[in-house]
């Protein structure tokens, strides 16, 4: 690349935009704000599972001296669910409660010790109902009045899914090798450090600001609208600044739709701050999800076809539970050639709190699934894992059997270089016993090709405003959740224009002042925001070039904005960045612009193509050396290589830090954290309890940032937040049967599974500890779907930029 | 955000000052120290006692003593302890056994008087008022059944202070003072097999020092906890150990577990089965056998139960075989 | 029950009448508005609420606010000395060891007391030092670094003569508690 187009600021490591305000505590997150006259919020919950409300009796909450408002399921009867097809909660439950913690009245007092008091004093009477606990039990026959919602196929299932493409069976029998497994990836919670909050307040002129702890202002906006009644315009939702999200905070909440109602009653500000134990049950998290697959190979490995089911426990409620179920079966294609493939998976309603997003979507269960499944085969056929893996990758700029538009792929590369680090080949087998090396490989998405709610609106917008002083402002409803999507912004703005970030001003996350962005999920901004905010930029750097081109008689096209200059880009004639803007304006009047994001058509031609379609797919890859006690099971990660392909990296720091903590989270999820429940009640609803790694559990993780420079994304940029986390299970659960010689099929691996599994080889028994077997399950009606292959592109293939290409 | 429940705070500055101000307060105050344990179930609803004797700041409270054995003020903090070279050269398993407590935020504030009275723990306890009122209340606290027993009569909360089995190893003695006067008994006498009344201290009485006998010719001692991780987590079993080598024999062998019970469980046939044996790994085991019979974990604390039996064996094992010099083969064998 | 108090904090005596049963913590973000120091349990579980009592870490929302009158507590919000962030503020924004920020506060105290006890410490010894708090987002690796290089750039000043901004980290009591960081056997935890 000529010195001309050389990059300045994307691609440097940079400290965060926002990083001296939070290390100074300066920065107000939700919780933070008191407002004069704030009343506080307290919520009760139900204390059954499943049941009937038969009454609620708050007199005498409301004799209580200091509360000022309460309300009930009755005074907000309008359902609401993130996403359109499962619209199936109330902020207040009306009639019927799902889950323990399940809320069912509100309280607006002067502090919250009264506030809390008061729900004390509200007396509900429940006539319960017949309980679901697990997914069996969310599979069995049950009466039309016990049924959790009454909608969905049948019983408790809320979905089913039934998608083949191309001939499973077929290729199975003509296969070489057939294998089969059956996997459980076990539930577990965000635990952001920050409790959700959100302060309402409904003004005397008829309008109501929430300030929230969400990753998602938009759909909080819509929501909200809807469930109070009230037209969009009157509403406006200011995302704070979240204190850790991890897809925790992408629902709308009952406490935002509380506080704002609450306040709406009372005539005075409302704060609820959810308490930990609270967090767990508003959960959200990750969907314990039950896997069969089946897979044929040819003698060198390469599949021939892949047979998947998943059998989702989704709690009580939605929530994006579609959408989950359907990530179960969505990615598999995108990182080995699978010219056949089946997926079937089901969703049941439980009395649970309810699954959702949490990093990695639905995608992590079914990726340790078959990456065990993967090394299992490998070690059969006697090939090397990594080998074996990377004979049958994806190409780049392809598609997949389900449609899937692989484009950038840097996943060959990642094994490449973690191989090569851990010395991979050499180590294996070689270590002694109680020592062993795993890995595997994970994608995600970059951003949904789909939105939520169908439409065909931008999903994202970024507006620049310049000032005459030479400040630029950028405006977005983008959020920043720890992931450093504000310095992204600052960034990719002050690229174009040859500033540093710290020249840019930020106004985001508002409904009222900053325009679309979706939201701070499925790893969509710095992808989409990124695109938007680079076309905003560019239109104020050309109305700067053609007016100092002008000013100073230069020719337009051989000018640039580097260093705070706009210049000649051999001579370094020009001027001062500052002193362009008033002679650009004078010439074009307000230096505003706009820049939008909307991804390509992807969706294929079936009914669930949408979700799984991305832009573009990031690739990791990972080897974990892990230290097993045969004499306590006990499992010790030492070391970790991780490579991701990222893109681009637009702020090497920041991928860092995001990869670390994608592994991080991973090792909690692999070794410890689980949503435990007994009788529907979570059995440790507390930090100390539930257990999430400390300094001392993260092993030193070695980065590898591979640049695979996407044809699409900002600067070739994808995403880095979740896929990371992807395929660190699974190379933990290899490595620990390359340590000790025993398959644990089932998160998390604790030490009493590792200390079963080896009594049980002990007895010459396979030394596995895992599920036994899937449920019988009629899936419904096949939809059958001509697979696209990588060879044959289909007529309507979309054009795609490829690397080197772009503008 | 979970809040304390109303009380009047009293502190006191000798122990006379705080037994009287318990006195005054008809028996319903409650003894606060470093509150690192009291707090957070008060928060829980677990204690909402009117009054709570403040008993951090009291004269001689903190002084830690080792002219002749050791002499403990029983506001004497677990870093304290943790940090102190005389301890952790002469009473080595009391300064690991303090500087795992918790996390050293923790330890900072939390005292060894508290540490020896916390309060036992059990899951279906440790917990707040509303996840307790949807399980329909335990025995130990505003119910009348033992949710982990249900079959049983007694509480079966367990005993999970890190100190209390490495002190009982060490022969350790408690100084209290009461509405009746001062009296001295031992460490082990200070507990009970009750998950509720799990102390025999009387209402009101207040432990004032710990003291720790000199250690012996050639006396060792050490504290193994196993937790899930190395910070935060209570004990889900503690082994303190207690021997000496003399002329290549071991004398006075004393092993007391923790996590296991009730109540910190002397494991009793240590001592004679060890006494005046060589040490080797078969005698370790033998002892290890000995402490695996005793334990009786039930499925109310982390991780399975029987694991936690299981381990018993392993670590007790480990952590004779460490005390009396041997080799532990890393990992065993395959 | 309503109690006056007086609370020395960063420096700034505040006399106050708050409700008696108030944890520290509640005190120091809703009477005196100090709202860098945050809270993730409210039960000892997370270190999130970490400040400085004479001198040493402690969990505010363990502590009652009567029982801190006497002590000197230190907030995040007395880091800085002024307008200029204390070496380990700025390392924190430097090397992303604040994503979100939010134990950012709790670690840093943490942080600020050790560099105070141990102007050098070796990679273990802040992993030991810092145990006590949770971060969910960084995979604590980011702060380990921002601690190094902070304890680094404040070597090097010192070394040239240069004297670092009067930060008000307040120096622990005399003698009472040991040194904390020297290693004790067994000190990890055996799972
Ligand atoms: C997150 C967390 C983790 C913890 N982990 C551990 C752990 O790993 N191991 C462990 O052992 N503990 C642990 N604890 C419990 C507690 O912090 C420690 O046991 C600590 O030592 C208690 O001391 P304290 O001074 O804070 O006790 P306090 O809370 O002040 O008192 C505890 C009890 O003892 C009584 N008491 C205190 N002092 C006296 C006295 N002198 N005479 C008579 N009665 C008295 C009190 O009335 C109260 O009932 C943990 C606590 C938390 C919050
Ligand atoms: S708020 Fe979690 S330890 Fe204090
Ligand atoms: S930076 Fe988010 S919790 Fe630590």
């Amino acid at each position: 690349m000529s010195d001309r187009h050389k990059l300045n600021v994307i691609g440097t490591p940079a400290a965060k935009v926002d990083g001296l305000t939070k290390s100074t505590g300066q920065e107000i997150y939700a919780d933070d704000i008191d407002l004069p006259k704030m009343l506080f919020g307290k919520m009760l919950g139900a204390i059954v599972p499943h049941a009937r409300i038969v009454s609620i009796d708050t007199s005498k909450a409301a004799a209580l001296p200091g509360v000022k408002a309460i309300i009930t399921g009755d005074d907000m009867p309008r359902k609401y669910g993130i996403l359109p097809v499962s619209e199936d909660e109330y902020p207040l439950e009306t009639d019927r409660v799902r889950f323990v913690g399940d809320p069912v009245a509100a309280v607006a007092a002067v502090d919250e010790a009264t506030a809390e008091e008061a729900v004390r004093l509200i007396e509900v009477e429940y006539e319960e109902l017949p309980t679901a606990f697990d997914i069996d039990e969310g599979l069995a026959p049950v009466a039309e009045e016990a049924r959790i919602h009454d909608y969905g196929p049948r019983d408790n299932v809320h979905k089913l899914v039934n998608l083949h493409f191309g001939d499973v069976e077929g290729a199975i029998e003509r296969a070489d090798t057939v294998h089969e497994g059956v996997y459980f990836y076990s539930g577990n919670n965000h635990l952001a450090m920050e409790e959700h909050s959100a302060v309402a307040q409904y003004g005397a002129d008829g309008r109501l600001t929430v300030w929230s702890s969400t990753q998602t202002p938009h759909y909080v906006h819509k929501a909200m609208a809807k469930v109070l009644d009230m037209p969009a315009s009157r509403i406006r939702i200011v995302a704070t600044p979240n204190g850790g999200g991890f897809g925790g905070k992408s629902d709308p909440f009952p406490h935002e739709f509380c506080a704002a109602k609450l306040s709406m009653e009372s005539g005075r500000p409302v704060k609820i701050t959810l308490t930990r134990e609270e967090v767990f049950y508003m959960h959200r998290g990750r969907h314990p999800v039950l896997m069969w697959l089946r897979t044929g190979h040819d003698d060198q490995g390469h599949i021939t076809a892949l047979d998947f089911k998943s059998f989702v426990d989704g709690g009580s409620y939605g929530s994006y539970g579609v959408a989950s179920t359907y990530y179960t079966g969505a990615l598999q294609t995108v990182t080995y050639k699978i010219p056949n493939y089946r997926f079937r998976g089901v969703r049941v309603f439980t009395n649970k709190p309810a699954c959702g997003p949490k990093r990695g979507h639905g995608t992590p269960q079914p990726r340790y699934a078959l990456e065990i499944h993967l090394d299992k085969v490998a070690e059969k056929l006697g090939l090397d894992p990594v080998r074996m893996r990377r004979s049958m990758l994806v190409d780049e700029y392809t598609m997949t059997a389900n449609h899937m538009r692989v484009t950038s792929c840097g996943l060959d590369e990642c094994l490449a270089k973690i191989a090569e680090a851990a010395d991979f080949e050499r180590v294996r087998g070689t270590l002694p016993y109680g020592k062993g090396i795993g890995v595997a490989v994970g994608s995600y998405l970059s951003g949904a090709g789909l939105p939520i709610y169908w439409n065909k609106m931008p999903h994202t917008s970024v507006d620049l405003k310049v000032d005459r002083g030479g400040g630029v402002c950028a405006k977005c409803m983008e959020i920043d959740i720890g992931q450093g999507s504000n310095s992204v912004l600052a960034m990719t703005v002050a690229e174009v224009l040859g500033l540093t970030p710290d020249d840019v001003q930020l106004v985001v996350s508002d409904t009222d002042t900053t325009p679309i962005d979706l939201g701070s999920y499925s790893s969509r901004v710095t992808f989409m925001m990124g695109n938007a905010a680079k076309e905003a930029a560019e239109k104020i750097r050309d109305m700067l070039v053609a007016a100092v081109a002008e000013k100073l008689g230069l020719n337009a096209t051989e000018l640039v904005l580097r260093h705070r200059r706009v210049e000649h880009h051999g001579t370094g004639e020009g001027m001062r960045f500052a002193e362009a803007v008033p002679i650009a304006e004078a010439m074009f009047g307000q230096l505003s612009s706009t820049g939008s994001y909307t991804p390509p058509r992807l969706a294929g031609p079936y009914k669930g193509s949408g979700v799984g379609p991305s832009p573009a797919y990031s690739y990791s890859a990972a080897a974990v050396l892990v230290d097993v006690d045969p004499e306590t099971g006990i499992v010790t990660p030492e070391r970790v290589w991780m490579a991701h392909d990222v893109g681009r990296a637009v702020n090497p720091m920041l991928v860092e830090g995001q990869v670390e903590g994608s592994v991080y989270m991973a090792l909690g999820e692999i070794l410890m954290e689980e949503q435990v429940f007994r009788n529907g009640l979570h059995k440790i609803p507390s930090m100390l309890e539930y257990k999430s790694p400390t300094f001392l559990e993260m092993p030193p993780v070695e980065t590898f940032i591979v640049e695979s420079i996407d044809g699409e994304g900002p600067f070739g940029a994808k995403e880095v937040g979740q896929g990371p986390l992807l395929p660190m299970p699974p190379a933990v659960a290899n490595a620990v049967y390359d340590a000790v010689g025993v398959r644990i099929d089932e998160l998390p691996i604790t030490p009493e599974k590792v200390m079963a599994a080896l009594a049980d080889k002990e007895k010459g028994g396979p030394g596995r500890f895992g599920p036994g077997g899937v449920p019988e399950v009629d899936f419904g009606e096949v939809l059958a779907v001509d697979p696209v292959w990588y060879d044959q592109p289909p007529e309507d293939w979309i054009p795609t930029v490829r690397r080197g290409e772009e503008s | 955000m979970l809040r304390l429940p109303p009380f009047d705070f009293r502190n006191a500055r000798s122990a006379a000052e705080a037994v009287d101000l318990w006195g005054e307060s008809e028996g319903r105050a409650m003894f606060v120290a470093g509150g690192t344990d009291l707090i957070p179930n008060m928060k829980r609803r677990q204690f909402e006692p009117p009054v709570l004797v403040g008993i951090r700041r009291l004269e001689g409270g903190r002084d830690l003593q080792t002219d002749d054995g050791l002499e403990l003020g029983a506001g004497v903090t677990l870093r304290q302890l943790a940090a102190a070279p005389n301890v952790r050269e002469s009473y080595p398993g009391l300064a690991e056994a303090a500087g795992q407590v918790a996390n050293l935020q923790i330890q900072r504030v939390g005292t060894i008087g508290g540490n020896l009275c916390v309060d036992t723990r059990c899951n279906y306890y440790n917990q707040t008022y509303e996840w307790r009122r949807s399980v329909g209340f335990c025995m130990k606290k505003d119910g009348d059944i033992c949710l982990v027993a249900p079959g049983s009569s007694k509480c079966w909360a367990i005993s999970s202070s890190d100190s209390a089995p490495i002190l009982m190893a060490l022969g350790a003695t408690v100084d209290v003072l009461g509405t009746d006067g001062p009296r001295t008994i031992s460490l082990g006498d200070m507990y009970q097999d009750d998950g509720i009344e799990y102390l025999t201290l009387k209402p009101g009485e207040l432990m004032t020092a710990v003291r720790v006998p000199a250690p012996g010719n050639g006396q060792r001692s050490t504290y193994v906890k196993v937790r899930r991780r190395g910070s935060f987590d209570f004990p889900i079993l503690g082994v303190g150990a207690s021997l000496r080598i003399e002329d290549g024999r071991v004398r006075d062998a004393r092993l007391v577990l923790g996590a296991v019970h009730t109540h910190p469980l002397a494991v009793t046939g240590v001592s004679e089965l060890m006494e005046g044996e060589t040490p080797t790994l078969e005698l370790c085991e033998a002892a290890a056998e000995l402490a695996y019979k005793r334990a009786t974990p039930l499925d109310n604390a982390d991780l399975v139960y029987y694991w936690r039996k299981q381990v018993t064996r392993v670590h007790v094992r480990r952590a004779l075989a460490r005390l009396c010099g041997l080799e532990v083969a890393p990992g065993g064998v395959r | 029950m309503k109690e006056r108090i007086q609370l020395t904090v960063n420096g700034e005596v505040h006399d106050i009448v708050v409700d008696g049963n108030k944890t520290l913590m509640e005190v120091l973000r809703e009477d005196l508005r100090l709202t860098g120091t945050k809270h993730g349990c409210e039960l000892g579980e997370c270190g999130t609420c970490t400040v400085l009592l004479d001198g040493e870490p402690v969990l505010s929302c363990l502590l009652l606010a009567l029982d801190a009158e006497d002590s000197k507590i230190g907030t995040v919000e007395g880091l800085a000395a002024g307008s200029a962030p204390h070496e380990l503020q700025i390392a924190f924004g430097e090397l992303g060891a604040s994503q979100c920020g939010y134990c950012s506060p709790g670690m840093l105290v943490s942080a600020a007391a050790l560099l105070r006890d141990n102007p050098a410490p070796k990679r273990e010894e802040i992993r030991d030092y810092l145990a006590g708090n949770l971060c969910r987002c960084t995979g604590y690796l980011k702060i380990l670094e921002a601690i190094e290089l902070a304890a680094d750039r404040v070597s090097e000043r010192r070394a040239a003569g240069e004297t670092s901004p009067e930060h008000r980290i307040p120096a622990r009591p005399a003698a009472e508690h040991g040194p904390d960081l020297e290693p004790i056997e067994g000190k990890r935890g055996s799972a």
